[in-house]
């Protein structure tokens, strides 16, 4: 509209015609601009905020053997406070293997069933639902393991709490299941048609197809879907704090209770003295966590790049 | 091995009319393909040649949209009456237009199909995968390194790759469906000769958009049109002139199409 009462004013500086929809572009693309970086400003500012919470004690007082190797957490002790996190990852760990445990073969059967087998309709449906199940919220998920499962496990192994690896193991193994399907089934389209027409003509069977030809072509983003099925299962607190018990011990049987990283991050902080050993405490175990699950997403990014590039 | 079979014809079609929703790919197409020749088809594209050889090895199953009337006999069996189509599908070799290297090694590429078969003696696949790769003239150029992946083979070297997997399975019919789009002429004319040894022991069906492949390899020749098979006859009658549609010369002159 402006732009033509504009255009007729001065036909020698139309070159140089700063008019409204110019300043209008250049707006809009300063505004996508900062869209586009925010996340980076995002993830650099919490790396750095984190960081500094947990610095000081990192360098002065961290004595990292203990940090790694006791499993003793005992952060509000007044002689003698320690801060040993062996316990937590353990018990972590031992979480995260139940659940990969668990979600790992239902995950990958549902993706080749989707990716593969399924047709038309039911295929439509399988993934509406898959996608709903990634939208529980872990609260949501919490509340099952302890109102649901943890009477279940009492009952059906006989043990005195359903509070345990197992019961988290199960519940983290269902959260990731919806994300690794999701991303596997990806993995598994990414294959081209072609490698499974000239399978067929040989006279192998659809599973014989999916056996000896899709997932050996499709293992690399198989393995970032697990990768980042870990990330999930490690980084997740508020299903694990209900459902894991809660419970300082390192774990020898899956009836067990444990205490994950995350969740003693959860409980703890609300309650500690800004600025005091154990906020810095929990803030390195913040780093750690940071730290680890950065790794093992930068791992599976890494390995997705590598099929792009194929 | 179909000596006792009533049917002298390898392949035997009649009133073959291939659907995909409302448009016709083939319509009413019969004709007989005797065993050890090399059957060549020919005709512009669109002129249906794949869809017909996606019926006779019953590819027609991977796509929901394709529909078959008339029929389709192999050794003078009705293929729709096959019920493990995968038995079916082993004895027909298929060579694509684009190779189709599986990200696989060149060894287990060629091993492939003799392991679907339920093959594991080491020995015995080891020589089929010699056999096979010595018969589509590509031995010499791979023996060194087998493990590598045969998808990062050249164009030409992953075409007769193909061939080799088609032939590891000892197919009583190979369908090559314009297998040199891809292929540079002098691998193209290896892989001519390899094709004229191997009809000794097998059915070639030649489906090319060269007139002249057809004139060279193939004993008799079928020229497609829209859908439609205008006309079989021997090659080289038909390349004599000797034609009973006017249109078959126009194409073989390269007047259209």
């Amino acid at each position: 509209m402006a732009s033509q009462l504009s255009s007729q004013t001065d036909n020698a500086s139309a070159g140089d015609l700063r008019n409204q929809d110019w300043y209008l572009d250049k707006f809009f693309q300063s505004i996508m601009f900062l869209c586009g970086i925010s996340a980076i400003l995002f993830v650099l500012g919490i790396f750095i905020f984190v960081f500094k919470e947990g610095s000081g004690f990192i360098i002065h007082q961290l004595d990292w053997a203990e940090f790694f190797l006791s499993p003793k957490w005992r952060p509000t002790s007044a002689t003698q406070a320690t801060y040993g996190t062996f316990a937590m990852v353990a018990g972590t760990a031992a979480v995260t293997v139940i659940s990969m445990a668990i979600a790992l073969p239902f995950s990958f059967g549902a993706a080749i069933f989707i990716a593969e087998f399924a047709r038309g309709k039911t295929r439509e449906w399988l993934k509406v639902i898959i996608e709903m199940l990634a939208a529980i919220p872990s609260v949501v998920w919490g509340f099952i393991g302890l109102m649901i499962m943890n009477p279940l496990i009492i009952d059906t192994f006989d043990v005195p709490i359903g509070l345990n690896v197992l019961n988290s193991g199960i519940i983290l193994g269902l959260m990731a299941a919806p994300i690794i399907t999701s991303i596997a089934e990806d993995a598994f389209k990414a294959v081209p048609d072609t490698y499974r027409e000239a399978a067929e003509a040989l006279g192998a069977t659809k599973w014989q197809v999916v056996y000896k030809v899709i997932l050996p072509a499709a293992k690399n983003g198989l393995l970032s879907a697990a990768l980042l099925g870990i990330g999930r299962a490690f980084g997740e607190t508020m299903a694990v704090l209900m459902a894991s018990g809660h419970a300082l011990t390192v774990p020898t049987s899956v009836f067990d209770s444990i205490r994950a990283l995350t969740a003693t991050i959860a409980a703890e902080l609300g309650e500690t003295p800004v600025g005091s050993d154990h906020y810095q405490a929990l803030f390195a175990i913040g780093i750690f966590l940071f730290s680890i699950t950065f790794v093992i997403n930068m791992t599976a990014d890494f390995i997705v790049r590598g099929i792009k590039n194929q | 091995m179909s000596s006792t079979t009533l049917s002298v014809s390898k392949i035997s079609v009649r009133n073959l009319t291939i659907r995909y929703g409302s448009f016709t790919a083939l319509s009413d197409v019969s004709l007989e393909i005797p065993p050890n020749q090399v059957f060549g088809i020919i005709g512009p594209a669109n002129s249906g040649k794949t869809s017909f050889l996606n019926a006779i090895n019953r590819m027609d199953m991977m796509r929901s949209n394709m529909q078959v009337t008339g029929s389709v006999h192999f050794n003078g069996v009705d293929v729709r009456s096959w019920r493990n189509v995968y038995a079916l599908r082993s004895k027909i070799g298929v060579v694509f237009p684009l190779p189709v290297g599986l990200p696989l090694s060149i060894y287990d590429n060629v091993a492939l199909s003799p392991r679907l078969r339920g093959l594991t003696d080491k020995t015995q696949i080891d020589e089929i995968v010699e056999r096979s790769l010595r018969r589509a003239a590509l031995w010499d150029e791979v023996k060194d390194r087998l493990t590598s992946l045969g998808s990062l083979l050249s164009g030409g070297q992953q075409q007769r790759l193909t061939i080799a997997r088609a032939l590891s399975q000892d197919p009583e019919v190979l369908m090559l469906d314009e297998f040199s789009i891809a292929v540079d002429p002098v691998t193209t004319m290896r892989i001519e000769d390899v094709l004229k040894e191997l009809k000794q022991q097998m059915t070639v069906i030649l489906v090319t958009n060269l007139v002249q492949q057809a004139n060279r390899l193939a004993d008799q020749t079928a020229f497609f049109l829209d859908g439609r098979c205008v006309e079989v006859g021997e090659t080289r009658a038909l390349f004599d002139g000797q034609v009973r549609d006017q249109r078959t010369n126009d194409y073989i002159e390269g007047r259209f199409g």
